[in-house]
């Protein structure tokens, strides 16, 4: 059950500490704001203190400053309208629309509830948004690793981090010490890119292959982050590199779509099969693609990826490599 | 964070909300925060004790009590300091520009001006909150303009298409008519949710495997038993009737553990990985095994190793020659 008199005392503060025109010693704030008065006077520090940094974790930091410094007044406190308060914010009604799209995008818990607090403090600021609107966009990022919470708050506070990774591969993990830089999802994988203070080095590790917690190691803020271009940079790494060599493949009529798709030329090669020219990067990974098409593909060369089909396809096969 | 807490962030919103919307129903408000009407009746309960130090009867913020129980609306007066609402918090800020930049990625041209405008209307109102937005990048495999623009045409127009769609699972191109219902993007990727009048049902078609696509001159009129998919549970939802398999996985090829849905995953002796998954269509296990060339044994069903091993022996053939 909700505390009504601490949500009273809360706002009491608030409201005390917004309006004052100058700053308000703490004497004062005990004997105005409800709750304090009737409080003994150690009991009132620590509660002071508390509500103090409930009121910073929400968004409003508390100044202390001085009246009068000449004459060594004693200090007060105020809250600065310009700190906290959301400056003006008009959205058309085609740009409501689409931030009520936008609300529906995350479907992790944290950050769709993120989102949705957002749209009420647009609401608050006299903006109509409608979440529930029918559409015929509908965008969804999904993020179910349970690394995925703990590292988007070391990303969005830059706040250093430990955790056990584990390589593509292998079973046992090793302890990796990060600065975040950022967080890409690629093809419904979620990223952290960083640099790895082990190696001294850029690194990418995949949040579905870290183990247990992720564990703060320093203060939020406590180094920089190189620019967005430098991330999106390192986040390209994920896409495959551009090809650089040709293959020939010997492709049955109507097999091979994808192969024959990114050929450079296809050409009738006797009756129900043709010929084609497929860029490709590494001959493992076009292997991968022949192999799927069985009796349907042929590669005629070059002899690298002509090898690596025929040792699959012998263990395929159940013959000795 | 405390009840308190999360009941003042929520009144420090809905000071300046009723202020802006005086009269507005409760259950209005409801909505709008997302909680029980009852929820924000216990707001207004705390209301009604805050205002101004002094605690004068003319200083509390003035609640019409009567007319919340006799109609359900809202007056609230006499908070005037409390006009605007929190900031944005990095949390909110950042969470909402990445939906929107998101949203970006595959909505139509018109919207696309809308989010670009949102975008930077929320990206100044939110100052330094939005900045760690940089460090968040979700990427969306492009598809081909051409076919995304028809596309989203045919989805504002309400008018049926001619897609020739290619079936990885069985190597081929089919031609079929569709109802457009909406865009879904999931796992990266962009669908085109419709009524397929080849399949008699719902559909979701990659957009990268449109191979072609015309918009016909035929209303879309899909029947109406045709109803959106429920795509909170992951875009591949295996059905009881799925042919199941079972496949132990060499240490190079752990990878599908985590890439496709599992019914089961056990460790198995040297790294290894045995893995029980259904497929809708038997073709796709089939390819998937030969594409993964040996480093995953087929445990059950035998008629599926005996298949693998068909085609490849077949495939094999054709070297040996």
């Amino acid at each position: 059950m909700v505390s009504a008199r601490k949500s009273e005392r809360l706002m009491n503060l608030v409201i005390c500490l917004l309006v004052a025109r100058t700053y308000v010693p703490k004497a004062r704030i005990r004997e105005v704001v409800e709750g304090y008065r009737d409080q003994s006077e150690d009991a009132f520090e620590k509660m002071f203190e508390r509500d103090k940094e409930a009121l910073k974790e929400l968004g409003l930091p508390i100044e202390l400053g001085y009246n009068d410094k000449a004459f060594e007044d004693e200090p007060g406190y105020r809250i600065k309208r310009s700190e906290f308060e959301l400056p003006p914010v008009m959205l058309e009604a085609d740009e409501a629309a689409v931030v009520g799209l936008a609300a529906r995008v995350w479907q992790h818990a944290r950050l769709a509830e993120a989102t949705s607090s957002a749209l009420v403090k647009l609401r608050a600021a006299g903006v109509e948004v409608d979440a529930q609107a029918l559409a015929v966009v509908e965008p969804q990022v999904a993020a179910d690793e349970p690394a995925f919470g703990p590292m988007w708050d070391a990303v969005v506070g830059r706040t250093p981090v430990a955790f056990e990774h584990r390589r593509g591969g292998a079973t046992d993990s090793m302890t990796r010490h990060l600065e975040p830089w950022g967080i890409v999802s690629s093809r419904g994988h979620w990223y952290v890119v960083g640099y790895d203070r082990d190696r001294a080095a850029e690194r990418m590790f995949r949040l579905s292959r870290v183990v247990g917690d992720v564990v703060p190691i320093g203060r939020p803020g406590s180094y920089k982050v190189p620019d967005a271009t430098n991330i999106r940079e390192l986040a390209g790494q994920l896409a495959p590199p551009e090809p650089t060599s040709k293959a020939v493949l010997r492709l049955r009529e109507g097999a091979g779509y994808r192969l024959r798709r990114r050929a450079l030329s296809v050409r009738p090669d006797g009756a129900g099969w043709d010929l084609a020219d497929v860029p490709y990067t590494s001959a493992e990974a076009l292997a991968e693609e022949v192999v799927p098409l069985g009796p349907d593909a042929l590669v005629i060369e070059p002899g690298a990826v002509r090898s690596a089909v025929v040792r699959r396809l012998r263990i395929l096969a159940g013959r000795t490599p | 964070m405390s009840g308190a807490a999360e009941q003042v962030r929520r009144l420090l919103a809905l000071v300046p909300y009723l202020q802006e919307r005086e009269g507005v129903h409760v259950q209005q408000v409801a909505a709008d925060f997302g909680v029980p009407a009852a929820t924000i009746i216990r707001d207004l309960k705390v209301l009604w004790y805050c205002g101004l130090p002094g605690s004068m009867p003319g200083d509390l913020i003035e609640v019409d009590m009567e007319a919340l129980d006799g109609d359900g609306v809202i007056h609230l007066d006499n908070a005037d300091y409390l006009a605007r609402p929190l900031r944005l918090d990095p949390q909110e800020a950042v969470a909402l520009i990445v939906a929107l930049r998101t949203l970006r990625e595959v909505c139509g041209a018109a919207e696309r001006d809308a989010v670009d405008r949102s975008l930077s209307k929320l990206e100044s109102a939110a100052g330094d909150s939005a900045g760690a937005a940089e460090q968040v990048e979700v990427k969306i495999q492009p598809s081909d303009p051409a076919i995304a623009d028809t596309v989203n045409a045919a989805l504002s127009a309400n008018r049926r298409l001619h897609l020739t769609y290619y079936v990885p699972a069985r190597d081929q191109t089919t031609e079929r008519d569709v109802d457009p219902m909406r865009l879904v993007v999931a796992e990266g990727q962009t669908y085109l949710e419709g009524w397929c009048y080849r399949a008699d049902e719902t559909r979701l078609f990659r957009l990268d495997r449109i191979h072609s696509v015309t918009m016909l001159d035929v209303t879309a009129s899909p029947p109406s038993r045709a109803t959106f998919r429920d795509l909170s549970g992951g875009l591949f939802q295996a059905s009881p009737d799925d042919l199941l398999a079972t496949l132990e996985l060499s240490p190079l090829a752990r990878w599908v553990g985590d890439y496709y849905p599992m019914e089961s995953v056990e460790e198995a002796p040297e790294g290894r990985l045995r893995v029980s998954l259904r497929a809708g269509d038997p073709q796709w296990l089939r390819r998937l095994v030969l594409r993964l060339g040996g480093e995953a044994r087929v445990i059950s069903p035998d008629e599926l190793a005996g298949q693998v091993q068909a085609d490849a022996a077949a495939a094999l053939a054709a070297y040996e020659q």
